[in-house]
């Protein structure tokens, strides 16, 4: 899933100021699965607007409300009616969800309200990790499931580098918490399907024309599209 | 006589059975140009090649490349260290054509510390390949003549001879020797080590390698750093990552007064050197003297190993 | 048992029924301040119940911190549902402690900045 923080709400308030009429709008989607814009965060977010605005004595209207996503736009045309009422919208979803928005209503400012952060997991109530880059060609087959560009820090594809300690990653010590070592994972791991013989053959080259570098990226179904 | 594949002084050394010497060189954080002069200048003929390093720790300093030219036009025999943290396919193999414009026959390919550890840790890192990968990189330039894209040199090849660093303290141990066979088998042809203190492991590393029969396929250069006071030795242990300092050495150092420390540390060096002479396998050294350059001429002297031997 | 009249009292059966928006919502609906009474800690008739409710007190008290309110106006207290005096104790201090703050609004629809009480 997709997963995000909420911004500042100092960041938030700049943004807003000289509008009005605001909406909060939640996605049900990933940032509700990390609890960072769901609706209960669009509730709480509101709130906290409506309550900085009562004791600066601004006459702000602040309303709330919640999608089931905001990458699609057949939930983004529930809006349609409503959109006059605001002046500008605090979008909780992630980095694509708030461009959508912008895209549909582009006669009004769409404001991101959290950081889209990365693809990962719920590794427990409150802790999510990255876990994929979206480079656009999973090996994951050959590395025992396990992602060398996400979880190297270093993207390679021939690792573990030199600084590869106990397991963790070298930059453990910059970023005050223990990084796996990617490629201590992998090998532990190739060792218990029996395939560590991917070990003695330097890897295959990366293209990387199909992920981020190569520009933005697109996928086309025709036998899906109507 | 091994045969030798380029006009590398270095391949030459260690092909005629020599024991091979090198040391390297850290150009300064900013354009002058007399540092690299003045520390060549003193350590030049006490080595068979002086490697530069290349942005070291992330830390921005003048590009290797520069400096090893500036020691090729001095008639000195550089090594061109070269991370792939920061640059991509193409800028690594224009270098590589540009260091051949100027005769330089040696490169070692490194993966390279985290850009975080460095002086703009905001920075993107690029990592396009790793060090195996600029390895097999350099070998199809040199021995087939064509870039990764296929394109074909008809003349002005790389003529280099290939290095890469291992980490025999680096965790896991036993992928340690799967992955220098690896490089090895992407046309690493000599090794230098990372800085050793802790001897019994080492010499484990090298008899996991001598059972692979690696030690016969890539030389090995047992990297040493002599350590100026305890304060450095601590350091070191503590705070750099995949140096293993063990307690004896800091104990022995802690042991005699501050100013005899650095006294201390250099003949903890000469004793290395002696030892690791006799370990089967090893065939040179790679002092690296970091900002105390000045002392490679006593231990290259004190270690029986002045002065070099001619080559052609 | 007496205290202060200014208390508006909203049961839960356990605090860690108590969630943000109802910390928030309460000072929206106009609230001066706030406090939540908790099981002691290890008591919980639900095992951290309490626990949680203490976690959320922090966010919304760094929430508040964020839009300029003073987060003293938010309080989490701990005490056993037998400890009578002990309530009303807690509910005269945190009556003390907001009237010291003033008043959440100001007639300008300003909140008052902390100062000392003259009476």
């Amino acid at each position: 899933m997709i997963m995000a923080k909420a911004k500042p709400l100092e960041e938030i308030l700049s943004y807003l100021e000289g509008f009005q009429r605001i909406l909060v709008l939640g996605c049900n989607g990933g940032v509700a699965v990390c609890e960072a814009g769901g609706l209960k965060e669009a509730e709480v977010l509101a709130s906290a607007l409506r309550i900085q605005n009562m004791q600066a004595g601004d006459r702000r209207d602040i309303q709330e409300l919640s999608l089931t996503r905001q990458c699609d736009k057949e939930y983004l045309a529930e809006l349609k009616d409503k959109m006059d009422n605001y002046d500008a919208v605090v979008s909780l979803a992630c980095g694509a969800g708030v461009q959508f928005m912008a895209e549909m209503y582009t006669e009004k400012p769409i404001f991101p309200g959290v950081d889209t952060c990365f693809i990962g997991v719920t590794e427990e109530q409150g802790v999510w990790t990255e876990r994929c880059q979206a480079c656009g060609q999973c090996i994951l087959a050959e590395t025992g499931g396990i992602c060398p560009i996400m979880r190297c820090a270093k993207r390679m594809m021939n690792g573990p580098c030199g600084g590869s300690e106990k397991g963790k990653c070298e930059i453990s010590v910059l970023v005050g918490r223990d990084v796996d070592c990617g490629w201590h994972l992998i090998f532990e791991r190739l060792k218990k399907l029996g395939q560590i013989g991917r070990f003695a053959e330097p890897a295959l080259d990366k293209d990387w024309t199909l992920s981020r570098d190569g520009g933005p990226r697109l996928i086309i179904r025709e036998d899906v599209r109507p | 006589m091994k045969e030798t594949i380029t006009p590398s002084r270095l391949e030459k050394i260690l092909a005629a059975g020599h024991w091979a010497v090198t040391s390297e060189c850290g150009p300064p954080r900013d354009g002058r140009p007399e540092i690299i002069e003045k520390k060549a200048d003193l350590i030049g003929d006490y080595v068979d090649a002086i490697n530069v390093t290349d942005n070291q720790t992330a830390v921005v300093r003048q590009c290797s490349l520069a400096a090893c030219i500036r020691i090729k036009l001095k008639g000195l025999e550089p090594v061109l260290q070269m991370v792939t943290r920061d640059r991509n396919r193409i800028a690594l193999q224009s270098d590589l054509l540009g260091a051949t414009s100027y005769g330089i026959h040696n490169v070692l390919c490194l993966t390279g510390d985290h850009q975080r550890f460095g002086d703009h840790a905001s920075s993107t890192n690029v990592f396009d390949m790793d060090s195996t990968r600029l390895i097999q990189t350099v070998k199809m330039m040199r021995d087939d003549g064509r870039l990764l894209s296929g394109h074909e040199m008809h003349e002005g090849r790389p003529q280099m001879f290939i290095g890469a660093a291992e980490n025999p303290f680096a965790d896991p141990f036993e992928i340690r020797v799967m992955r220098l066979a690896k490089k090895v088998k992407a046309g690493a042809q000599f090794i230098q080590t990372q800085c050793i203190y802790n001897m019994p492991k080492f010499k484990l590393w090298m008899k996991l390698l001598r059972d692979e029969g690696l030690h016969e396929k890539v030389a090995i250069l047992a990297g040493l750093t002599p350590m100026k006071n305890v304060g450095m030795a601590k350091y070191m242990k503590n705070r750099v990552p995949g140096i293993d300092v063990p307690d004896d050495i800091i104990k022995r150092l802690a042991g005699v007064p501050k100013e005899k420390q650095a006294d201390e540390g250099i003949q903890i060096c000469l004793e290395q050197i002696e030892e690791l002479k006799q370990e089967e396998g090893i065939r040179g050294f790679h002092v690296m003297a970091i900002e105390w350059e000045e002392k490679v001429p006593e231990i290259v002297e004190r270690a029986g190993l002045y002065p070099r031997p001619s080559v052609n | 048992m007496s205290y202060p009249t200014n208390i508006r009292i909203i049961k839960v059966p356990c605090t860690g029924r108590v969630a943000i928006i109802h910390l928030l919502k309460a000072f929206e609906k106009g609230a001066d301040g706030v406090f939540v009474a908790g099981c002691l800690e290890g008591d919980c008739h639900y095992q951290s119940g309490n626990l949680r409710a203490k976690k959320r007190v922090a966010y919304a008290r760094r929430l508040l911190a964020s839009i300029g309110v003073d987060p003293e106006r938010l309080a989490m207290y701990n005490l056993s549902a037998g400890m009578g005096p002990r309530f009303a104790e807690i509910a005269r201090e945190m009556t003390a402690k907001i009237r010291e703050l003033g008043p959440f609004l100001q007639p300008s629809g300003r909140t008052a900045a902390p100062q000392a009480t003259a009476a």
